[in-house]
């Protein structure tokens, strides 16, 4: 019952597409690694055969093992489920209850977390919070009721197998008829791979912050009257801030994949003039957010984070790692579109292509100017203070004069009580302002409709009308220069206590950047509504990216007993420890 | 009221930038204005000459929506303020899963994410070529542990071809986190050169100052009692991405004359450097630079009286290394 077994026609072409495309891909000598549907030239998903790619039905086993992957001239160790990457599509359909049995090839540890999927804590998949992982030689099975649907992801939640390759899509298909119609679909699995394993990546950046950051200030930049003036160099400088640290790990050392193809592997998705498609967009990256545009399409995100919104049309949407997006383009008389997906920083991207045969290669836009932060990204904003071009702070004019006599201080404890300072907490936002409607980070100035947070509203009224009992604060926190990740100033290898909550109760979580970096931040086992525009319906998410010196808050009924992670989902900062453990327990037993 | 209007006027104008980008991309404007921030106590409102507002607007909560959402379509949606619960102190996973096997695996993601490793960091292996003849000359460190805590292999040295090297430095110390920038430095320092050799114990802060000048200082007591001090300051100026030029200087210390190692009381010595490297790849990057080094004060005049050089000059060829 997808879309396209509605049409004849898609029927036909997808045969004939099929055919050409396992060719296409055969041609390229890495077919085997690759799933059906994530093959270059596929003409879309579509149910499980028996060779898709795709699983579905009630019982579904994967098997996770070590592989090698090459992409771009790098190559390097891998950790892939039944030797795919990105890993098999699950397909599957909302009422139903499914089984998984996962399989244990590695000779560590491992473990599938189902991102974005409600299910009951215990086969929530993360080691040490939900379960005890899964042992080499092990097979766990986990079983739980798909209660909802849209587009999700699922992915490792051990040591760092997420950025080795261990992610892959879900699909979940809605009981009855799905009223965001199409004529063809594609899933879109962003990702980023480096041969560098990400425990030296960690090493390297605990060594040198800025270590994968080639694209820093310099002399000749300022001669040539780029980026910062020297007054502002200077007044950044005085507080060791880097206005270019955009992103930790960078093209320097990543490919940027689509469905696992780089650049040069061009992975091409199938169309026919006219059709409307629908392209799930999923960033399964471990530390890069991506822009993602397809130039001469405008995108109608119907979809976030698997939960259907109020159609809008923009042209570009920056999509933060572990995010998902739905989108539908309606592609015109041109054979061939560039899919792009720029990393933030501009290090690098990705060009995908939609086709109307494979073969094309779309068009390849030019990296665009790395972005400076600006003011408002330590939390500084006092929007009285003159911006100039595109967001930049002209230093020398002086702030609001209401605002004079205002601490500017960037380490004041007293505007973050619940903060405990030390070494790993570098700066704290002095004046974190509601980021929600911002544009994010480097598309502040760009020439076209760019989507933002308060655009997006729920097709669906909130099920939970009740105002929040009560708020909790939850800091962001890092010093950059020693590489140090954490929530309230502690990381989790310090086990800090959980955050509690009553089962049952509406709570507004404000989370409030004190660093300079976006941080998607992810909750486990809930969906949260976005504090922006008028209660009803607002944006039901499971990850939202929380702008560098802003702050976001989210309403979340805490329904799901039982304990959950609630971390950034830039892997290396998880792991350096911006995560805590979130408890949700009965009134009489917490 | 009269004291508030011109505020609420200026703040209306400040924000509107902001309404405006909101509305270029068809959304109307954010009701989660950006000053919703000072609600939470992140912004003191004493500080912010709208001491009258609080006391006279008590229907305003603060300045919060009504000075941005304009419209009267303001929805008060203001959390309450009820108690959290009590943090329980169990694990619900045990009902499903061995305690032991939960223990366990908590044990194990703390231990993941506990971060402790080796790193090996050489800032100078270089050939020095001057008026005095060609040496060699060196600067590094080895360190293990995490983000606070590591313990430190330190050495330095220089020496001339064909004589016997001038100074051999080793160091070990502890190195504590004090606060996002500085760290303490604890332990000792062994001089093989020059003769006769001394043990010192050390205690030093190092860290990053603001305008990023990398400092460090160092007192150092010896096992036959003399104290001396070490300054040194560096900066790392990128040319370009790959091209970048660092100054240093070092500078010693001493509190007294030791007459065995030829010191007199007051500074020692002072070495200035540039190193112009070129850091394609940051585990290895060769530099070129220039090195000026001169004994000062009693101890160069100790030097003049046995007929040595106190300066010299040379230029500098070798690696740096981040293993």
């Amino acid at each position: 019952m997808t879309p396209n077994d509605s049409l004849p026609r898609s029927l036909l072409q997808r045969r004939h597409f099929l055919a050409l495309g396992g060719a296409f891909a055969g041609s390229l000598g890495v077919a085997g690694l690759f799933p059906a549907w994530a093959r270059s030239g596929t003409p879309g998903i579509v149910h499980a055969s028996t060779d898709s790619g795709v699983l579905t039905g009630n019982s579904i086993a994967l098997q996770i093992g070590a592989s090698h992957f090459s992409t771009g001239g790098r190559s390097g160790h891998a950790v892939t489920v039944n030797g795919t990457l990105p890993a098999p599509l699950l397909r599957l359909r909302e009422g139903e209850t499914v089984r998984i049995a996962v399989t244990n090839r590695l000779k560590e540890q491992t473990s599938i977390h189902w991102h974005g999927l409600l299910v009951p804590f215990h086969m929530d998949g993360v080691p040490g919070v939900s379960f005890p992982g899964i042992d080499p030689g092990e097979t766990f099975v986990y079983e739980f009721p798909l209660t909802h649907s849209g587009t999700f992801w699922y992915h490792s939640h051990s040591g760092m197998q997420e950025a080795e390759g261990l992610f892959g899509p879900i699909v979940i298909d809605p009981a009855g008829a799905d009223p965001i119609t199409c004529d063809r679909e594609h899933v879109l699995v962003l990702s980023d791979w480096s041969p560098i394993h990400p425990h030296e990546q960690m090493r390297r950046l605990k060594m040198m912050g800025g270590y994968f950051n080639r694209q820093r200030q310099t002399l000749a930049g300022l001669l040539a009257g780029k980026d910062q003036s020297l007054a502002d160099r200077l007044a950044w400088g005085k507080m060791r801030m880097d206005a270019t640290d955009i992103s930790d790990v960078t093209g320097s050392t990543y490919s940027f994949l689509v469905n696992g193809h780089g650049n040069a592997e061009n992975w091409t998705g199938l169309f026919a003039p006219g059709e409307k498609v629908r392209l799930r967009v999923i960033n399964a990256s471990s530390m890069t957010n991506f822009n993602f545009r397809i130039p001469g399409l405008p995108l109608t995100v119907v979809a976030a984070d698997g939960n259907p919104v109020q159609p809008v049309e923009t042209d570009e949407v920056q999509i933060a790692i572990a995010e998902t997006y739905d989108v539908i383009v309606q592609p015109g008389a041109a054979e061939s579109y560039g899919v792009i997906a720029e990393a933030i920083d501009r290090s690098g991207l990705v060009r995908a292509t939609l086709a109307q045969r494979p073969g094309l290669v779309g068009e390849t836009p030019k990296l665009r100017e790395r972005p400076v932060l600006t003011m408002r990204d330590m939390g500084m904003d006092m929007s009285g203070m003159d911006m100039g071009e595109g967001g930049v702070i002209d230093l020398s004019k002086p702030a609001n004069s209401s605002m004079s006599g205002h601490s500017m201080s960037m380490r004041d404890p007293s505007v973050a009580p619940g903060v405990r300072m030390g070494p790993g907490v570098a700066t704290l936002s002095p004046m974190p302002v509601d980021r929600l409607a911002d544009r994010p980070t480097g598309l502040e100035s760009v020439d076209h409709r760019v989507l933002t947070y308060a655009d997006l509203r729920s097709r669906d009224p909130n099920p939970d009308p009740r105002v929040p009992s009560r708020q909790v604060d939850v800091h962001l926190t890092s010093n950059m220069e020693r590489y140090m990740w954490s929530m309230d100033g502690e990381a989790m290898s310090e086990n800090p206590s959980p955050i509690p909550f009553r089962l049952g109760e509406r709570v507004r979580v404000n989370l409030i950047n004190d660093t300079m970096m976006p941080h998607p931040i992810h909750i486990h086992g809930h969906f949260f509504e976005l504090v922006s525009g008028e209660p009803g319906n607002r944006a039901r998410k499971h990850t939202v990216n929380v702008l560098p010196g802003g702050k976001v808050s989210f309403d979340l009924t805490a329904d799901a007993e039982g304990d959950w992670a609630f971390h950034c989902h830039m892997l290396l900062h998880m792991h350096a420890g911006m995560m805590r453990v979130v408890t949700v327990r009965k009134e009489a037993e917490a | 009221m009269a004291r508030l209007l011109p505020v609420l006027t200026s703040l209306l104008l400040a924000t509107s930038p902001l309404a405006a980008q909101g509305q270029e991309t068809g959304s109307p404007p954010p009701q989660a204005d950006e000053h919703a921030g000072m609600d939470h106590g992140s912004m003191d409102h004493s500080q912010m000459d709208m001491s009258g507002m609080d006391l006279s607007a008590p229907g305003m909560k603060g300045m919060d929506h009504s000075a941005h959402a304009m419209p009267a379509s303001t929805v008060s949606d203001e959390p309450g303020n009820a108690p959290p619960p009590p943090v329980p102190v169990d694990f619900p996973a045990q009902r499903f899963f061995a305690p032991y096997r939960m223990a366990a695996s908590r044990a194990a993601m703390v231990k993941e994410m506990t971060f402790k490793t080796f790193a090996l960091q050489v800032d100078q292996l270089e050939f020095r070529t001057g008026k005095g003849g060609d040496g060699f000359g060196w600067e590094g460190q080895a360190w293990y542990g995490g983000d606070i805590d590591r313990i430190v292999l330190a050495s330095e040295g220089e020496g001339t071809f064909g004589e016997r090297a001038e100074r051999i430095e080793l160091g070990a110390y502890w190195r504590h986190a004090l606060d996002p920038w500085f760290n303490l430095q604890l332990g000792m320092r062994q001089d093989f050169r020059p003769d006769p050799q001394r043990t010192y114990a050390l205690v030093g802060i190092e860290g990053l100052a603001p305008y990023w000048f990398e400092l460090q200082g160092q007192l150092l007591v010896s096992n036959k009692g003399d104290i001396h001090a070490r300054g040194k300051a560096g900066y790392t100026q990128r040319i370009t991405q790959s091209l970048v030029v660092e100054p240093e200087a070092e500078v010693d210390f001493a509190f007294q004359d030791v007459p065995a190692l030829n010191v007199g009381a007051g500074f020692e010595r002072l070495e200035l450097g540039a190193r112009l490297r070129y850091e394609r790849n940051r585990s290895l990057a060769p530099y070129v630079g220039v090195n000026w080094e001169r004994k000062l004060g009693g101890t160069a005049e100790l030097a003049r009286r046995a007929g040595e050089g106190v300066s010299g000059v040379s230029a500098v060829f070798g690696v740096r290394a981040m293993l």
